[in-house]
C-alpha cells in the first residue's frame, strides 16, 4: 500500500512540476459569495489541489454579485464563483457589458424558496396534506389567493432574489408563473422588472436575506444555501420548495473568468479547471462521506462562516422544510454526479430563454442566435482538455467525461411539466402561458 | 528629577499617573488621594458600572443570531480571534515548508529553474486586518494633510483665496464617505489600470475616501490659525524683507502650529471613522471588511466578534487621538511646556 501511495505522490509532484513550467500566472485571487456552492473552490484550496497544479490561490469573499463581477472585469480578481446568468448577461450587455467566459459548472440545484412565518400560516391550509404533513412539491397556486388578498388591500407583495441575472430570479419567477402569479417583465424603461407584476421582486445579497425578511421588507425569497436553512434555525421562515423540485438537476453556479484573462492564460485556466474537477469529484465521492469535512471548512469565518449545523442540514443529503420536517433530499447539492461540472451549451441556452421570457432580452431571437451566444461564453474545449489530462493521470476515469455534442437530452423534469430541448429554445418559450415569446 | 518625570507624563497624556507618583514620594497624601480618586477611581468605577449595565441589558435582547453577547462572551471571542491568528501562522509555516519541498524538487528536475518568492495564500487574520486598517488610514490622512495644510496657509494669508475656497469647503465638508465611495471606486478603476501595481485598488479606494473626508477639519483650522496670527509678527517679517517662503516657514507655520495640530487631530479622528465605512464597501481587507464579513456570516459567534471589532476600533481611535495630542504638546509652545 505504502509504496503505491508514495509513487502516486511522486507522480503528482512530477506532473505538477511539468505543468507548472508552462503556467502563465501562478498566483491567483478568486472571489466568491458566502454560499455553500462555493465548496469546489474551498476544497481545491484546502486539499491542496491548486498547489498540486502549481497554483497559489487566495480566496476572497465579496460584498455582492455586482462587486464580484466588476472586480473580475477590471482584473482585481482572476476569476470567481459566479451565477450562471452573469457571464451570459455580461456578454449580451444586460447590466455591465463585458466578455466573460466559463469552462466549469460548479454545481446542480442547491437553492430554495422560503416564505415568512406569517405567509406560511396563511398558505398552509391551502396546501394538500398527507399523513399530517404537507405534500411536496408545493405549487405557487397555494400562494396565489394570498397575493390577491394583498393586492385587494392595496398592499405590495414583495419578495427577494439575489441578482437580476441570478438563477434565483429565474427560479422564483418560474415557480410563481407556474402557479399563475405574474412576476413582472423587464422592459427598456423598467430595469427593475416590475411591469405587470403581481409580486414585486427586489435584489438583496444572499447573506442578508434572513435579516431583511425578519425586518418585514420582503415576505419571502429565493436564495442558495445556507440561507434557507438559516431561516428555519432562526425560526423566522419556512422553505416551501427547493429548486430540485422546480427543475430536477438544474445547473447553478459557474466558475467565470474574463475572456481576456482566458486568452492570456490558457494553461493556467486549464490547471484551475483540473483542480476544480478533482475537488468536485471529492465532494461527491464516498456517497457523501466527505461532506462533513467540507461543511467543517465551509463553516470557517473566512468562507461561508455560518454555523456548522446550518450548513450541514442541506449539504449532507437532507433538507428541513418546516421546523422538524426534515426530509431526505440526496440530490439537493450535486457537485459531480450527472456530469455536473461539464459546461453544457444547453444550460447556457436555458438561461437565455429565461432572459427572453422576462424581457431582459428585449427582442425575440432566432434559435441560431441562442446557439451563437452559448458558444461564445461556454468553453467545453478547456474543460475537455483538463478532464483528459486528469484521466491520463488516473485521477478520474474516462467514463466520467461525457461524450456529448454539448446539449443535454431534452427533459420535462419541470414543475410545470414543460419539455425543454436546448436545440429548440423558441419552441420552449412558446409553451409558456406567462412570458414573452 | 521628579518634576521632569511629571512634566513628561503630562506631556505624553499619562497625567493621571501623576498623583500616584507624588504619593510615592510622600507629598501631601490627603490631597493626592483626592486627586487619585478623581483621575483613576471614578473612571474605573464608571467602567465597572458600564460593564454591569451591559451584561444585564444584553441578556434581555434576543436576536435571530441568539442573545446579544455580554462582556464575557466578547472577551472569549477576542481570545478566539487570537487563537485563530496563531492557527493561521502555523498554517503559513506549513505552506512555506511545502513550498520549499516543491522548489527543491523543481531544482532537482531542472537546475536552472527560476525559483520565485511567493506570499502565503491564506486569509488575513484579525491582527493582520488591524494592521491593514492602520496603514490605510495613515496613508489617507497623510495625503489629506499634504493637501490641507498648504491650502489652509494660502487661505489664511489671503482673504481673496479664502473667499474662493470657502463655498467649496462648505459644500463638500458634510458629504458622507458612502456618497464618495462609488465615485472614487469608478475613478480608481478607470485611472489606475496597471495589473501589477504597488497598491491594491481596494486600498487606494479606501485611502482616497479617507482623504476626501478628513481634508476639511485640517484645512479650516490651518486657515483659521494662520488668519489669527498677530499682524505685528507678519509686519516684522515684511520689515526684515523675508521672502514669501521663508516668511511662511519662519513666522506663519510656527505661530499657527497649535491650530494646525488641532485640525490634524480632528482630521485623523474623522479619517478613522470614515475608514471603517469605506472598507466595508471597498473590500479593503481591514477592520471594516471584518465587520461586514461577520455580519454576512450570521453565525452564532458573529455578534461577539463584531463587538470585539467595535471595542478595537474605539480603543485604536482613542490611542490615535492621544498620540496626536502628545505630538501637539511636544511641538507647540503649550501650557505644559
Amino acid at each position: 500500500m505504502k509504496p503505491i501511495v508514495t509513487l502516486t505522490l511522486g507522480f503528482l509532484l512530477f506532473t505538477g512540476i511539468l505543468s507548472a513550467a508552462t503556467l502563465e500566472k501562478e498566483e491567483l485571487k478568486f472571489g466568491f459569495i458566502k454560499l455553500t456552492d462555493v465548496a469546489p473552490l474551498v476544497v481545491a484550496k484546502e486539499l491542496g489541489y491548486f498547489e498540486d497544479e502549481g497554483l497559489y490561490v487566495t480566496l476572497e469573499a465579496q460584498a455582492n454579485w455586482k462587486v464580484l463581477l466588476d472586480r473580475v472585469i477590471d482584473g482585481q480578481l482572476d476569476g470567481a464563483h459566479m451565477l450562471a446568468g452573469q457571464p451570459l448577461g455580461a456578454s449580451i450587455g444586460f447590466g455591465t457589458k463585458a466578455k466573460i467566459v466559463t469552462a466549469f459548472s460548479m454545481d446542480l440545484n442547491g437553492n430554495a424558496i422560503t416564505v415568512s412565518n406569517e405567509i406560511w400560516k396563511a398558505m398552509k391550509p391551502l396546501v394538500p396534506h398527507k399523513d399530517g404533513k404537507p405534500v411536496h412539491p408545493i405549487s405557487a397556486k397555494s400562494l396565489k389567493p394570498i397575493v390577491s388578498q394583498y393586492k385587494k388591500e392595496g398592499k405590495q407583495f414583495n419578495m427577494g432574489m439575489v441578482f437580476p441575472l441570478s438563477t434565483h430570479n429565474y427560479e422564483l419567477r418560474y415557480w410563481l408563473a407556474a402557479g399563475g402569479i405574474h412576476p413582472g417583465y423587464y422592459t427598456q424603461r423598467d430595469t427593475s422588472g416590475m411591469t405587470k407584476a403581481d409580486v414585486l421582486l427586489s435584489v438583496t445579497p444572499p447573506p442578508q436575506m434572513p435579516a431583511t425578511m425578519e425586518a418585514g421588507t420582503i415576505y419571502g425569497y429565493c436564495v442558495g444555501e445556507p440561507w434557507n436553512q438559516a431561516a428555519v434555525f432562526k425560526g423566522i421562515g419556512v422553505p416551501v420548495i427547493t429548486d430540485y423540485e422546480i427543475w430536477k438537476n438544474n445547473p447553478e453556479k459557474v466558475f467565470g473568468v474574463s475572456a481576456a484573462w482566458a486568452k492570456k492564460n490558457p494553461n493556467t485556466h486549464k490547471a484551475v479547471v483540473k483542480a476544480l474537477i478533482r475537488a468536485a469529484k471529492w465532494l461527491d465521492a464516498k456517497n457523501g462521506g466527505n461532506r462533513p469535512q467540507a461543511v467543517k471548512w465551509l463553516s470557517k469565518s473566512e468562507y461561508v462562516g455560518a454555523d456548522y449545523d446550518v450548513i450541514a442540514n442541506s449539504m449532507t443529503g437532507t433538507f428541513e422544510y418546516e421546523k422538524g420536517d426534515k426530509r431526505e433530499l440526496p440530490d439537493f447539492n450535486v457537485f459531480y454526479r450527472y456530469h455536473a461540472t461539464y459546461p453544457y451549451y444547453s444550460d447556457a441556452i436555458w438561461y437565455l430563454t429565461q432572459m427572453r421570457r422576462w424581457g431582459q432580452i428585449d427582442k425575440s431571437k432566432s434559435d441560431k442566435w441562442y446557439k451563437k451566444i452559448a458558444k461564445e461564453v461556454y468553453q467545453p474545449a478547456v474543460y475537455l482538455a483538463a478532464a483528459k489530462e486528469l484521466a491520463a493521470q488516473g485521477l478520474i476515469s474516462m467514463s466520467e467525461i461525457p461524450a456529448t455534442d454539448g446539449y443535454r437530452a431534452a427533459t420535462s423534469d419541470f414543475i410545470d411539466g414543460k419539455t425543454y430541448d436546448g436545440k429548440k429554445p423558441n419552441a420552449y418559450l412558446k409553451a409558456f402561458k406567462i412570458g414573452l415569446k | 528629577m521628579l518634576n521632569k518625570v511629571i512634566r513628561g507624563l503630562n506631556l505624553t497624556g499619562l497625567g493621571f499617573l501623576v498623583p500616584v507618583l507624588r504619593l510615592a514620594n510622600g507629598e501631601e497624601p490627603k490631597q493626592q488621594f483626592k486627586l487619585m480618586w478623581l483621575t483613576l477611581g471614578i473612571p474605573l468605577v464608571s467602567i465597572v458600572l458600564f460593564l454591569l449595565l451591559w451584561s444585564v441589558s444584553a441578556a434581555q435582547v434576543k436576536t435571530s443570531l441568539g442573545i446579544v453577547p455580554g462582556p464575557v462572551q466578547v472577551f472569549n471571542a477576542s481570545l478566539g480571534l487570537v487563537a485563530d491568528h496563531q492557527e493561521q501562522r502555523l498554517k503559513e509555516k506549513k505552506f512555506y515548508q511545502r513550498l520549499e519541498v516543491r522548489n527543491q524538487k523543481k531544482l532537482a528536475a531542472d537546475p536552472d529553474a527560476v525559483i520565485k518568492h511567493r506570499k502565503y495564500t491564506g486569509k488575513p487574520t484579525y491582527l493582520d486586518q488591524i494592521g491593514v486598517s492602520l496603514y490605510t488610514v495613515f496613508a489617507g490622512f497623510l495625503l489629506a494633510a499634504l493637501i490641507a495644510v498648504p491650502l489652509g496657509v494660502i487661505g489664511g494669508l489671503s482673504p481673496v483665496a479664502m473667499a474662493a475656497f470657502n463655498p467649496i469647503i462648505q459644500i463638500f465638508k458634510p458629504v458622507s464617505p458612502l456618497a464618495w465611495l462609488p465615485i472614487v471606486t469608478m475613478v480608481v478603476s478607470a485611472v489606475y489600470t496597471t495589473q501589477n501595481g504597488m497598491f491594491e485598488k481596494s486600498f487606494l479606494t479606501s485611502a482616497i475616501t479617507v482623504t476626501l473626508c478628513s481634508l476639511w477639519p485640517a484645512l479650516i483650522n490651518t486657515a483659521l490659525g494662520v488668519a489669527s496670527i498677530d499682524k505685528d509678527l507678519i509686519n516684522v517679517g515684511k520689515v526684515l524683507r523675508l521672502g514669501y517662503f521663508s516668511q511662511i516657514f519662519k513666522i506663519v507655520l510656527p505661530s499657527s502650529l497649535t491650530y494646525i495640530f488641532t485640525g490634524l487631530r480632528l482630521s485623523l479622528g474623522v479619517g478613522w471613522m470614515v475608514l471603517i465605512a469605506a472598507e466595508m464597501l471597498a473590500q479593503n481587507p481591514g477592520l471594516g471588511k471584518f465587520v461586514w464579513d461577520e455580519f454576512q456570516n450570521g453565525s452564532s459567534q458573529s455578534l461577539s466578534r463584531i463587538m470585539v471589532a467595535v471595542l478595537t476600533i474605539g480603543i485604536i481611535g482613542m490611542t490615535l487621538d492621544r498620540l496626536m495630542m502628545v505630538l501637539e504638546n511636544i511641538f507647540t509652545f503649550g501650557e505644559n511646556r
